[in-house]
């Protein structure tokens, strides 16, 4: 029965030899950046557990972040990984379909009741009654609150679940919501990032799975182990930020030389992710490394942050748009004529009052 | 015949005691750092050729920014702890009597004074109504939030579990994220900068204008009435 089989038994009945599994278990721990030693720690867990189910829900979204998670760059660990969730329910890659791929839903809810871990790609949209998103035919808000009630702790994946992302950008038609604002009552685990890296997908599911704990999180509700730094913290073009070198212009010999992105807009200062560590496709690259600034997917409303090439950006309150250097210069110039204006009025009238005192004055001596 | 300036008795009070006057000399010199500077964070100047390891122009410009920084957080302390200890005029920074009547009509007789509706303005021994307006606001207020604002954009260098990071660092998720943290701190600048302007252009033409002193008060802390009458 599913619930006495362990991890490892999951594993090599998937065929995973026990010289992968041990690879496995070293490669996590050092993506994970733990001890060495804890790769034993990791090996006891997956030999004795119990397996935990994760289902992976699929709300609205656009499946990117399934897409970075099957290309996880050790092979190996995105085919343990998988094997150990995509057994229970995975619309997007599981074989099931239809009624039979619901029911897989309430087994699993009742049979491992308050064990079993809820990954939410997407996010619910609200308003229409929820119609935006069909799921087995009734709004997919209400099998996301149905399958929230008996899990262990939800992981949000990408900035959809995170945050709300594109589809929840102003005026946001169908009130697309994320996951943090409809569960209330679980632990949930942020990874924002549109999509988030595989690496760091898979590095949060195996530090849950084996070691049987959500990992520590900031103050957003994300793995600080991912998203305790900004891109701008460990960019390797960093040296031109500090000395002063910027690309100017996208083809001009700051670029070519692969100086600092700032002024073309790079939000590296102000996103938290993992990029500029782990990087991308087998840390072949990542953006700023082919030469574009980052465009902080992974932050809260970056799609409705003005620009993604100006470092000032367009700031929106009170549905007025307005940026703050272009008003600033402005208020700035009124004000100065408005004080040459004023200056000259007060020294005329200044003058013409002297002026009447004078003549009082004479007026007085001569009487 | 006409003997020139009328003889005026001037009468004499001792408002800006030394530490106050201390103050606002510190706070303005590093105001103006942390406004010049932060332009050039927001806008930097143009690249520099060579190679990045001749140069640390936007470090040292962040260095001052930061150094003008801690210097104005420190003032602003002090001049919180001397608001307690110091004489009545010290209090008026973080005090302002909205709820009388008599401030308002005060400020009201101030601003028509300056539309050149009124002869004559009235004598203040501390500050004027529409002085005491702004400086609560600007300098209060929004240097309270230049301070805020920028110990959280200080936490993200300085990281997690740092001391601006535990005290501050709620500031990020509270007004957004970190790009708005940064542009409230940007309308901040020229906000503080357009006050200065007025603020400075008032100070010169009262001091001439008016029938008190104003910037030999904030250097000897004495104001100086230029006439008897009420
Ligand atoms: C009246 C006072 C201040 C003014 C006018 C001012 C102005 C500015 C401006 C215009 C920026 C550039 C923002 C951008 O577009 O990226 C900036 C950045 C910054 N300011 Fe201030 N600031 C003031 C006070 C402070 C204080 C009290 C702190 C506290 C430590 C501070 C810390 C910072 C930090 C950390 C940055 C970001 C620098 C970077 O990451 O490169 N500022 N400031
Ligand atoms: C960044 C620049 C400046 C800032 C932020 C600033 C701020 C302030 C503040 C907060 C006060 C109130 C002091 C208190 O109640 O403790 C004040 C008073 C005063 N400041 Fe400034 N100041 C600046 C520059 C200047 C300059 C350049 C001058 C001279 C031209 C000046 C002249 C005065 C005078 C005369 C007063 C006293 C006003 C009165 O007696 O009612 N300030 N300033
Ligand atoms: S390219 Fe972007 S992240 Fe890198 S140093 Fe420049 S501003 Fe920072
Ligand atoms: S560099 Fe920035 S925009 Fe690009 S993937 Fe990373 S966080 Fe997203």
């Amino acid at each position: 029965m599913a619930t006495t089989e362990t991890f490892y038994e999951v594993m090599r009945r998937q065929g995973v030899t026990r010289r992968s599994f041990l690879k496995f278990c070293s490669l996590t721990a050092a993506s994970l950046g733990l001890a060495p030693g804890v790769t034993g720690q990791i090996v006891q867990a997956m030999e004795t557990k119990p397996r935990t189910p994760v289902i992976w829900l699929h709300g609205l979204e656009c499946t990117c972040c399934s897409e970075s998670f099957i290309r996880s760059a050790h092979p190996l660990v995105s085919d343990v990984v998988l094997s150990m969730i995509s057994l229970d329910y995975d619309d997007t890659i599981m074989a099931s379909a239809g009624h039979q791929a619901e029911a897989i839903l309430d087994e699993i809810r009742t049979k491992y009741k308050g064990n079993y871990i809820l990954a939410v790609e997407g996010n619910a949209p609200l308003n229409q009654d929820g119609m935006s998103c069909f799921i087995g035919g009734r709004p997919f808000v209400e099998q996301l609150r149905e399958m929230a009630t008996d899990c262990q702790a939800v992981i949000a994946w990408g900035s959809c679940a995170s945050w709300g992302c594109v589809q929840a950008a102003h005026p946001n038609p169908t009130q697309a919501t994320p996951i943090h604002k409809l569960i209330h009552d679980k632990p949930i685990i942020k990874v924002p990032g549109c999509p988030p890296i595989a690496e760091v997908m898979t590095g949060v599911i195996t530090y849950m799975l084996t070691f049987d704990r959500i990992p520590e999180l900031d103050r957003q509700g994300r793995p600080k182990m991912f998203y305790g730094q900004r891109i701008h913290d460990k960019c390797y073009r960093r040296p031109h930020f500090d000395a002063g070198q910027f690309v100017e212009d996208w083809d001009d010999e700051g670029a070519r030389k692969g100086y600092c992105l700032y002024k073309m807009g790079c939000k590296g200062p102000t996103t938290y992710n993992a990029c500029s560590t782990v990087r991308w496709n087998n840390g072949v690259s990542f953006p700023i490394q082919s030469g574009h600034g980052c465009i902080g997917c992974s932050e809260d409303g970056f799609w409705d942050k003005g620009g993604f090439y100006d470092h000032v950006t367009d700031t929106r309150v009170f549905g007025i748009e307005a940026n703050a250097d272009k008003v600033g210069i402005a208020a700035a110039g009124t004000v100065g004529a408005a004080i040459a204006a004023h200056a000259t009025v007060s020294a005329i009238q200044r003058s013409k009052q002297k002026n009447q005192n004078n003549a009082r004055h004479e007026e007085n001596d001569k009487a | 015949m006409y003997t020139g300036v009328p003889t005026v008795k001037q009468t004499a009070v001792y408002v800006y005691q030394a530490p106050v006057r201390i103050w606002h000399w510190v706070t303005a010199l590093s105001i103006t750092i942390l406004a010049i500077t932060g332009y050039l964070i927001g806008s930097p100047l143009p690249t520099l050729p060579g190679e990045a390891s001749d140069h640390y122009l936007m470090g040292y410009i962040r260095f001052f920014h930061f150094a003008a920084a801690y210097i104005f957080i420190v003032g602003f302390l002090f001049r919180i702890y001397w608001a307690f200890v110091g004489n009545s005029y010290s209090r008026q920074l973080f005090s302002l009597p909205f709820w009388r009547r008599r401030f308002w009509s005060e400020l009201a007789h101030e601003l028509r004074w300056y539309a050149f509706l009124e002869k004559e303005p009235r004598k203040y021994i501390g500050h004027n109504p529409l002085a005491h307006l702004f400086m609560v606001v600007i300098i209060t207020v929004g240097g309270l939030v230049m301070i805020v604002t920028g110990l959280a954009l200080y936490s993200e260098q300085s990281g997690l579990g740092s001391w601006q990071d535990e005290l501050f660092g709620w500031v990020i998720p509270f007004v957004g994220q970190s790009q708005d943290v940064r542009m409230w701190h940007h309308w901040g600048m020229w906000i503080i900068v357009v006050f200065v302007m007025l603020h400075v252009y008032t100070a010169i033409r009262e001091d001439i204008m008016s029938r008190q002193s104003l910037i030999s008060t904030m250097i000897s802390g004495w104001r100086m009435f230029k006439d008897d009458r009420p």
